[in-house]
């Protein structure tokens, strides 16, 4: 039986012209779990980046027809930049457990570079997002991250206008790995410097401390420990704004108090002035979960990372506004007055023990507790 | 939190100050030593020194169970991590104590098995999750963690983990104090006793130092309270012209002891005829091993072991801090060549040692006045 050359030319037509519609059509991301061909490049990495990735991070509705930014897919996403004040910053995520109490990998991805942005007074207004997959990975558990980041970007009203993807051979990554660059433009309002401290400046805190690293901890299991502890993982640019705002010049810097938590950053400014900083234990806001944690394992909250959480210091004379301006902003309404700044000795923070004694709280020799971020 | 806070009470403190202060005679010296690098800990964690008068001095003793490691017992412990078959587990702060080349961090860099645990119990569950590796645990401590130890041990015997052993460096507070008290080098007041040690072997064992050597001795607690009544304790002694043994703890410190581990410890473990201490040198029976019930657990007698003893770096001067002899920061390296980073030796490694706590703590809080 031979075929009417007409009805297979139809037939191949109608055929193509499904393909040719599919092709035009958003690919759908239905894996089950990541796998190496996620990495490779081809169709399954299309999949993932438009099925999931830009649907998800792409600021216009794409489908609408007004693809901005990443929505784009160049080589490189394109931000207008109008003033000369440019803050720029990158950070790595390679947290364990990827989802804990209080928030996951990738709502740390996108925090905390917004965060670092807004120390240096700027508002983040572009984000890229590399991530690095471990073959395996369950889609539910990327979708889970990739809506994480999304939510997270939207909060912080900052643009996600480029991103990469590598997925690498099972065991040679944990889950996943996220990297985030950002850029913000600089309020001209602000003139920030770890190196402007003076003697008798304030030095103030969001909130209370040490919670991100305890949730961390205590996720993992390993100690055999249950509390209430959520990581305080959050966007500190309104913080941020709130002091720029109100105290202008009296805002000497401001420091996310990540991996080394409080007492890294103390030393890191006392250092880079060359006063002392003399800390008040008694004023240092900590929930009693987390000190009661830390008494446990013999961790001093203060060197516990926290990924929504920063140090201000102040001018004597602007602390009481700066303050009150940071406890009107949502998450930081325990905000606290915890020291000052004194001439000597320079380059150390010193503590006034709660007891009534006095110690000096130097930087960290090893690493407590790796990859909490 | 609730019967911690209690404790540290500030104005408690401010009058147990007082009191101190009205025990001591102006221009008389005196020494205490806190034999338990708990105290020491607590004594810069909460600025103790700060609160007592310029002529009470206090000297580190023995007690950092991490301190008074020798450099050969942590080339022995390397020497079996590096099987292939072997998961290594020690406590996180024995992690940098420098044996002759490498720490056990180095090590892990390395490739070998090496997990911190914090539980004796931790490596047995790590044993028994893994039943086709050799998992060893690095015991250390004094009578205070021996016998979790030796229930760990009595656990794993009566289960019948068979791929569990330990290397035993548990050593007995005793025969250090005193051969401390036998140096000639040595000027000491008093003692405070060391509380954790105490809950086990009971404040009796230390009755020696009073009738032997006319010095009282105070067991104490570690929260700052404790550490300043004992304190307060031991002066009143001195005042009084009496030297005898208290217990400050008596909260948790039964004077003759916990009956229960002590059997438990006299089951496992058997006294060793002698065992090196760093910078003490070696002290007749004062360390432990695995009594022979408990031979099949005996990682020394199961794997070869170089045995070697190692000297201490000729710098180094721990001997001296831990017979208090010398402050840390007399010694020739303290703060230069030893620090917490790098550590020489094993006193400048622990949170409690009497080194790295005089470092992270107490540098500046004598020598300068903060502005």
């Amino acid at each position: 039986m031979t075929a009417d050359p007409a009805a297979v030319s139809d037939r191949e037509q109608r055929i193509l012209g499904i393909i040719e519609t599919a092709r035009a059509k958003r690919p759908k991301f239905k894996a089950e779990q990541v796998t190496m061909a996620h990495g490779a490049g081809g169709k399954a990495t299309q999949t993932l980046i438009e099925g999931l990735l830009v649907p998800a991070f792409a600021g216009g509705d794409a489908d609408a027809g007004e693809p901005r930014g990443l929505a784009e897919l160049a080589d490189a996403g394109t931000v207008a930049i109008t003033d000369s004040g440019v803050a720029m910053s990158t950070d790595s995520y390679v947290v364990r457990p990827i989802r804990f109490p209080g928030g996951s990998i990738g709502e740390l991805a996108i925090n905390g570079t917004v965060n670092d942005l807004a120390m240096a007074g700027a508002r983040a207004e572009a984000i890229t997002v590399a991530l690095v997959l471990e073959e395996g990975l369950a889609a539910a558990e990327l979708r889970a991250e990739v809506e994480a980041i999304a939510a997270a970007a939207d909060v912080a009203g900052v643009e996600i206008v480029a991103g990469d993807t590598k997925v690498v051979e099972r065991g040679h990554c944990d889950s996943m790995y996220i990297t985030t660059t950002g850029i913000g433009r600089i309020d001209q309002r602000a003139s920030l410097s770890p190196a402007a401290l003076e003697p008798g400046d304030r030095v103030l805190v969001s909130g209370p401390i040490g919670d991100h690293g305890t949730a961390i901890m205590l996720a993992r299991d390993e100690f055999d420990l249950d509390a209430d502890i959520e990581s305080d993982t959050q966007s500190l640019w309104p913080a941020a704004a709130a002091l720029i705002a109100t105290v202008g010049d009296g805002l000497r810097c401001m420091r996310d108090a990540t991996r080394g938590g409080v007492a890294t950053v103390l030393n890191e400014l006392a250092r880079a002035s060359g006063v002392a900083i003399v800390s008040r234990e008694a004023d240092v806001p900590v929930r009693p979960a987390v000190a009661g944690a830390a008494e446990i394992l013999g961790i001093d909250p203060m060197y516990v990372a926290n990924e929504g959480r920063m140090v201000a210091i102040v001018a004597p004379e602007a602390a009481a506004e700066a303050l009150a301006a940071l406890r009107s902003v949502a998450g930081s309404e325990e905000a606290a007055e915890i020291g000052e700044v004194r001439t000597e000795p320079p380059g150390m923070v010193l503590v006034e023990t709660a007891f009534g004694g006095r110690r000096v709280m130097d930087l960290l020799a090893g690493d407590p507790l790796p990859r909490i971020c | 939190m609730k019967y911690v806070d209690e404790f540290r009470d500030a104005e408690l403190g401010r009058a147990l100050a007082a009191e101190i202060l009205s025990l001591v005679e102006p221009g008389r010296d005196y020494k205490l030593m806190e034999v338990c690098g708990g105290h020491t800990h607590s004594i810069y964690k909460y600025g103790i020194d700060d609160l007592l008068p310029e002529n009470v001095e206090l000297v580190h003793g023995p007690g950092c169970p991490v301190c008074v490691i020798p450099m050969g017992r942590v080339d022995d412990g390397l020497a079996i991590a590096r099987h292939e078959e072997v998961i290594f587990t020690c406590f996180g702060d024995m992690m940098r104590v420098p044996g002759s080349e490498q720490t056990f961090i180095d090590a892990k860099a390395a490739g070998a098995d090496i997990r911190m645990v914090y539980s004796p119990l931790d490596a047995l569950r790590i044993a028994k999750a893994n039943p086709d590796r050799t998992v060893v645990f690095f015991a250390i401590g004094f009578e205070t963690t021996a016998p979790s130890t030796a229930l760990t041990l009595k656990r794993a015997k009566a289960e019948g983990v068979g791929n569990f052993l330990c290397i035993c460096n548990h050593v007995t507070i005793v025969p250090p104090l005193r051969a401390l008290l036998e140096s000639p080098d040595l000027r000491l007041d008093g003692f405070i006793g060391p509380g954790h040690v105490s809950t086990i072997v009971g404040a009796r064992p230390f009755e020696f130092i009073p009738r032997d050597y006319g010095r009282p001795l105070v067991t104490s607690g570690f929260e700052p309270l404790d550490v300043l009544h004992g304190i307060a304790m031991i002066l009143r002694q001195i005042a009084e012209g009496r030297a005898e043994v208290e217990n400050q703890y008596a909260r948790v410190v039964p004077y003759d002891g916990n009956h229960a581990a002590l059997a438990v410890m006299a089951e496992v473990f058997e006294v060793r005829p002698h065992f090196e201490w760093r910078g003490l040198g070696f002290i007749s029976q004062s360390g432990l091993r695995l009594s022979d019930a408990y031979a099949d657990f005996d990682a020394e007698r199961r794997y070869e072991t170089p045995g070697v003893r190692v000297a201490d770096p000729k710098a180094c001067q721990c001997g001296e801090v831990l017979k208090g002899v010398i402050k840390p920061w007399e010694c020739k390296v303290f703060g230069t060549a030893c620090t917490p980073e790098h550590a020489i030796g094993t006193c400048m490694v622990s949170p409690e040692g009497a080194c790295a706590a005089y470092y992270n703590y107490g540098r500046f809080a004598r020598e300068r006045e903060v502005v």
